[in-house]
């Protein structure tokens, strides 16, 4: 197969050149030197960062040109160790290149593949052991040893059973509720309509009773953001329309996407931006995607004030927050 | 020495004369009444012809820096947002946005702005303090709006809580801003600017007026105190010193790869060549 | 007469052998031939960085504490106190502020492991575009690709134990691509998670992982890898005197040894100065996780970038049939394509020999341009994964450069989808270019750039010839025909399955097809003829 004409000759491994050190005298003391001052310069290396661990405090501060004003212990350990360990490895393969021999040796290699003889007789003996214990005869073993292993091999996977609760409908349900009280995030403060002017964006939270213990869990489904604009720009369904209350309009935090806090607003353009992957939402059409990987809208949490006048959820979420997942049904 | 306690002096001075002269009379039985009577006419007319001549200078005064202030809009903004400040369709109206956004806009040098097509960046104040506070003045006298903080209400050394102020950062601002307030990409090429460097009076302006993209966060939303606190958090990182070498722009992962590959296997393969080389 | 010291080594030696009888063995390997090339130091600087990585995380597990327990801080690092954070946070302020070269080992170890994956990389280029991975070294090959894999897992669940804001943010994005899985990915998730985001657990589940199984795994594997460098001989580069059938270079003891143990301390020296000069992941700064909270230009390390940069470019697509969903905006650019790539990627010295139909050992690397395909497949390969890791970074080149992430975002949707071709059709050309220049070179010589005046006026370029063993060089190299299509099989049987072979000879003709003939002695001969 192959097109091989007359290749060129291979004129064999160039003659060995002699290095400078080993001819002249001078210059192998000279290499001798050059590798102890590498090493010389290692343990100055130590003993820098000995003394900078003792006696460098650990809040002093120094500035340096490029670096601007830098911690000197943590600088002082650093440079320290890592020249000792560069000078010791600089001054090995100096001491390699100059002085150890120099001339390239050749190995012959071999063939991966054993002998046939081998192989034959590798073959022969596995099937003559093989054949001693007879499983090609014996298939109600071999059928109940491989039942037997397969099941085995469950065992694993039932062992791991515990290492959480089945999903059952927690990922379908928030905090919010009708009559909850919104309340910022941090500070749990009630808010009424009129702390938020247009323009304004508050990030919020289901008001519970116990604010200081919220479970990192619950935030994460929970975490929820009031905007305001002029009710006029609201660009919604008559049933969305009434979630809002005078312009004031909520969504999930939680992207629709992958479950990053999706709280870039921009009150020029009324725009929601995940910083994580960039997906975009229009605030005025209920969060619609208007850009970037997200598939759904934010959920709208339907929003109405108390007899105090304080913003209260009307309703729970209709929809599951947060990412998809398989039995996401909507 | 200020014109009011001047006068006040003056007043005092009047009357302790004319309780000697009316002292020397006071075995007069009608005396004590009269001179109360005559007493409080004193005062009360004395402090009448004071008081009036100051608030009629005040309000001149305040009627001239309002005027100045027309006239430094008139020549500089109103180009762009209407005679009357009433906006138009290349920039907003300014009816209602308060001292505390000009001076915002302006102090921070993003008004006037040079070229329309890019976002208002953070550049060297075109105006003086005086001509800010005059341009301040004339749109705080268009409609009520946001005043500029004062001295006291900024204390934010005495009233933030660093901890607290990070808490709130991270939840209102980092987004937008970065967690290292170093700033971060909006959408279209918008983005959040740098927060280093600006002074405690603008990022509390920025926070009550919402300026260009950034949404207006309200007293509520976030207390003064909690305003305070961000500020201070801000300006601890701001001063803060690097802990562990040069802080690579404190944007996260991707300078950092860039500096692996590049300086860190970049230097160890130049390494590898000078020991693969074989020496002379 | 023997020293004292000659007698206790002897002794030594003597203790061992007679157990062991590793005299023979030792003796034997301790004239191992390496050949010297600096790109074979790049699995030498993966091999160092994973001990580095070894020993700096050791010195952390002494402090850090695997735990998600939420306690408030109070601790030398003013500007937290107060705030409420996992154990696992906690821990790692106190290595960072508390623990005297913690800070350092933090950096180190993080360096270690940016260094570790990039050397795995380039190793892998490396070993790609000179042909190494062909018989006999297709198992290490595939082993190289697994210990990539879980270098990438490794790294992305120690990026995640702090439980600082960045992290959090991975682990949430980590959760969501399990959660998307058809079927099971509900399950899964909540098993992983010991029930909904975040928990309390994962962080003591990972950290296990991180610490024990992936650790172990990958030296179990390095072990069979160095092993079968060790027993198959490494490959050289093609040179005058250099064979199949031998290997050049020199031998372990002592040379070897002082170079590659001498290299280890400067690959510990350089990550521990990059450690003490250019901060890495400052926790402190992004504060502890908490779901609501979030950072503008938050981005995984860079060997997780790519994903990242496939994640944000997906086109908004879900399937949401019989009241079930399937997010292909997730399982698309998360799991699918990059499934694909690294199944690609490990069966790649499989394919390549059923194309060329070549079943022989190779230990002569090939030079990049005499394989015009294959390095043209590395390119666009290449190219895809540079995109992909650019649009991972589009926030911080928007603010930075002044562009807008979506102008970056279709650049990159674009981009991904027409660059890769192009850097085929280009390499490739490039790769003919070159072996034209060669061809050329052999023939007519170097140009000197000598201008001489011929009798009758004309102007002649002085060429010189090269020399013989840079004449070897550029021509030892075999050109093969590609397999013919069906029909004319090696053993003449009538082929069945007529679109595989039909496959085949597409494939065979694209890696062997195009080349420029290289000159052979005749040519060279008859040119010399031809000058006098």
């Amino acid at each position: 197969m192959s097109t091989e004409l007359e290749p060129l000759a291979d004129p064999g491994l160039p003659h060995h050149v002699h290095r400078k050190a080993d001819t002249d005298p001078a210059a192998e003391k000279r290499a001798e030197r050059q590798v102890s001052i590498l090493f010389l310069l290692s343990a100055a290396g130590t003993l820098l960062f000995i003394y900078s661990f003792i006696w460098i405090p650990t809040d002093v501060f120094v500035f340096l040109p490029l670096l601007g004003n830098t911690n000197a212990h943590q600088l002082g350990i650093g440079t320290g160790l890592g020249l000792a360990l560069f000078f010791i490895g600089a001054g090995a393969v100096h001491w390699a290149k100059t002085l150890m021999p120099d001339e390239e040796v050749i190995a012959q290699r071999h063939e991966m593949r054993s002998s046939d003889e081998d192989r034959a007789s590798f073959v022969e003996t596995v099937k003559e052991e093989a054949g001693k214990v007879q499983l090609g005869r014996r298939s109600l073993i071999k059928r109940s040893l491989g039942l037997a292993l397969g099941l085995v091999g469950l065992s694993p996977l039932i062992l791991l059973r515990d290492l959480g609760p089945l999903p059952e409908q927690s990922l379908l349900k928030t905090t919010w509720d009708k009559g909850i009280r919104v309340v910022t995030d941090p500070g749990n403060r009630p808010l009424r309509p009129e702390d938020l002017e247009v323009g304004a964006i508050a990030h919020v939270l289901p008001e519970i009773k116990d604010p200081e213990h919220r479970k990192l869990s619950d935030i994460a489904k929970d975490a929820a953001i009031l905007i305001r604009v002029r009710p006029s720009e609201l660009k919604l369904s008559e049933e969305r329309m009434a979630w809002t209350h005078e312009g004031i309009i909520a969504f999930s935090k939680i992207c629709s996407h992958m479950g990053c806090p999706v709280a870039l607003y921009e009150q020029t353009t009324k725009h929601l931006l995940c910083p994580c992957h960039q997906s975009t939402f229009d605030v005025p059409t209920g969060a619609k995607v208007i850009f970037g990987p997200a598939a759904r809208p934010l959920p709208q949490l339907a929003i109405t004030v108390d007899d105090e006048g304080y913003l209260i959820a009307a309703a729970p979420f209709d929809e599951p927050v947060g990412p998809s997942f398989w039995e996401r049904n909507i | 020495m200020d014109r009011a306690l001047r006068l006040d002096l003056l007043g005092e001075v009047i009357i302790m004369a004319l309780f000697k002269w009316i002292s020397g009379k006071r075995r007069h039985r009608a005396m004590a009444p009269g001179m109360l009577v005559v007493a409080l006419f004193l005062i009360g007319g004395i402090y009448s012809i004071a008081a009036t001549p100051d608030n009629a200078t005040a309000s001149n005064a305040r009627s001239a820096l309002i005027e100045e202030g027309k006239n430094i809009f008139m020549r500089g903004c109103s180009s762009c947002h209407g005679l009357n400040a009433e906006g138009s369709g290349i920039a907003p109206s300014l009816i209602g946005v308060g001292a505390a956004s000009v001076d915002f806009q302006v102090a921070t040098g993003r008004m006037p702005m040079a070229d329309m097509s890019q976002q208002a960046m953070r550049k060297k104040p075109v105006y003086s303090p005086e001509e800010i506070a005059a341009l301040a003045a004339y749109v705080a006298s268009l409609a009520p709006g946001p005043a500029i903080p004062t001295a006291e209400q900024l204390n934010y050394e005495r009233d933030g809580n660093v901890a607290e102020g990070g808490e709130l950062f991270r939840t209102n601002c980092a987004m937008c801003h970065n967690a290292a307030a170093q700033g971060g990409a909006l959408t279209a090429g918008k983005y959040a600017p740098t927060l280093m460097g600006v002074e405690p009076v603008h990022i509390y302006e920025a926070m009550i007026t919402g300026p260009q993209a950034m949404p207006v966060f309200g007293d509520q939303a976030i207390t003064p105190e909690e305003k305070l606190s961000i500020i201070k958090w801000i300006k601890s990182v701001e001063s803060e010193g690097s802990y562990g070498g040069a802080s690579l722009g404190k944007v996260g992962p991707v300078t950092e790869g860039l500096l692996g590959w590049v300086l860190g296997l970049g230097s160890l393969i130049g390494i590898a060549v000078w020991l693969a080389t074989k020496a002379r | 007469m023997k020293t004292r010291r000659e007698k206790i080594a002897g002794g030594v030696a003597n203790f061992v052998d007679e157990r062991t009888g590793a005299a023979k063995w030792v003796k034997k390997n301790l004239q191992k031939v390496f050949p010297d090339h600096w790109s074979f130091m790049l699995g030498e600087i993966a091999l160092y960085s994973f001990i580095i990585l070894l020993l700096s995380g050791t010195f952390l597990t002494f402090w850090f504490v695997p735990s998600q327990e939420e306690l408030i801080y109070n601790g030398s690092y003013t500007p937290l106190n107060g705030v409420k954070m996992s154990a696992a946070y906690e821990s790692t302020l106190h290595i960072s502020f508390d623990v005297r070269g913690g800070l350092l080992m933090r950096q180190v170890h993080h360096w270690a492991a940016l260094l570790f994956l990039a050397a795995m990389v380039a190793h892998l280029l490396r070993v790609f575009f000179t042909g190494a991975f062909r018989k006999p070294r297709e198992i290490n090959w595939i082993l190289g690709v697994a210990l990539l894999t879980l270098g990438i897992v490794e790294g992305f669940l120690g990026y995640s134990l702090p439980d600082d804001l960045l992290s959090g943010t991975g682990i949430r994005i980590a959760q969501a691509i399990i959660q998307a899985l058809p079927v099971i990915g509900t399950y899964l998730a909540f098993f992983a998670f010991g029930g909904e985001f975040p928990g309390e657990l994962f962080i003591p589940r990972i950290y296990t992982v991180h610490v024990l199984l992936i650790p172990g795994i990958i030296l179990a594997l390095i072990t069979v890898h160095l092993m079968l460098v060790w027993y198959q001989k490494h490959t050289q580069y093609p040179g005058p005197g250099r064979t199949e059938k031998n290997v050049v270079g020199y031998p372990l003891l002592p040379v070897y040894m002082a170079k590659a143990g001498g290299f280890f301390f400067i690959v510990f020296g350089v990550t521990v100065l990059l450690g003490a000069f250019a901060q890495i992941n400052p926790i402190w700064i992004f504060g502890p996780y908490t779901p609501t909270q979030i950072s503008a230009g938050s981005q995984p390390d860079w060997y997780m970038g790519w994903l990242d940069g496939l994640v944000r470019m997906s086109p908004p697509l879900e399937t949401h049939a019989f009241g079930y969903t399937i997010s292909w905006n997730i399982l698309l650019p998360g799991l699918i394509l990059p499934g694909i790539i690294f199944t690609g990627m490990a069966l790649y010295p499989f394919i390549e020999a059923w194309a060329t139909g070549d079943k022989r050992e190779h230990h002569l690397l090939d030079r990049p341009r005499n394989a015009p395909t294959r390095t043209a497949i590395g390119a666009m390969s290449l190219t895809f994964m540079v995109v992909a890791l650019i649009n991972g970074g589009n926030d911080l080149i928007a603010t930075h450069f002044s562009l807008s992430i979506n102008q970056i975002m279709w650049g990159t949707r674009i981009s991904i989808i027409l660059l890769p071709p192009l850097a085929y059709i280009i390499t490739k050309r490039v790769c003919l270019s070159l072996q034209r220049y060669d061809r050329e070179l052999v023939l007519h010589g170097r140009e000197t750039g000598r201008l001489v005046m011929l009798p009758h006026g004309e102007y002649i370029e002085v060429h010189e010839p090269i020399s013989p063993e840079k004449a070897y060089l550029l021509t030892q190299h075999e050109q093969r025909t590609p397999l013919e299509a069906p029909g004319a099989d090696a053993n003449g049987v009538a082929p069945r399955g007529g679109i595989k072979s039909k496959v085949r000879s597409r494939l065979s003709k694209a890696l062997l097809g195009e080349q420029i003939a290289k000159p052979t002695a005749e040519d060279v001969k008859a040119i010399e003829s031809g000058h006098h």
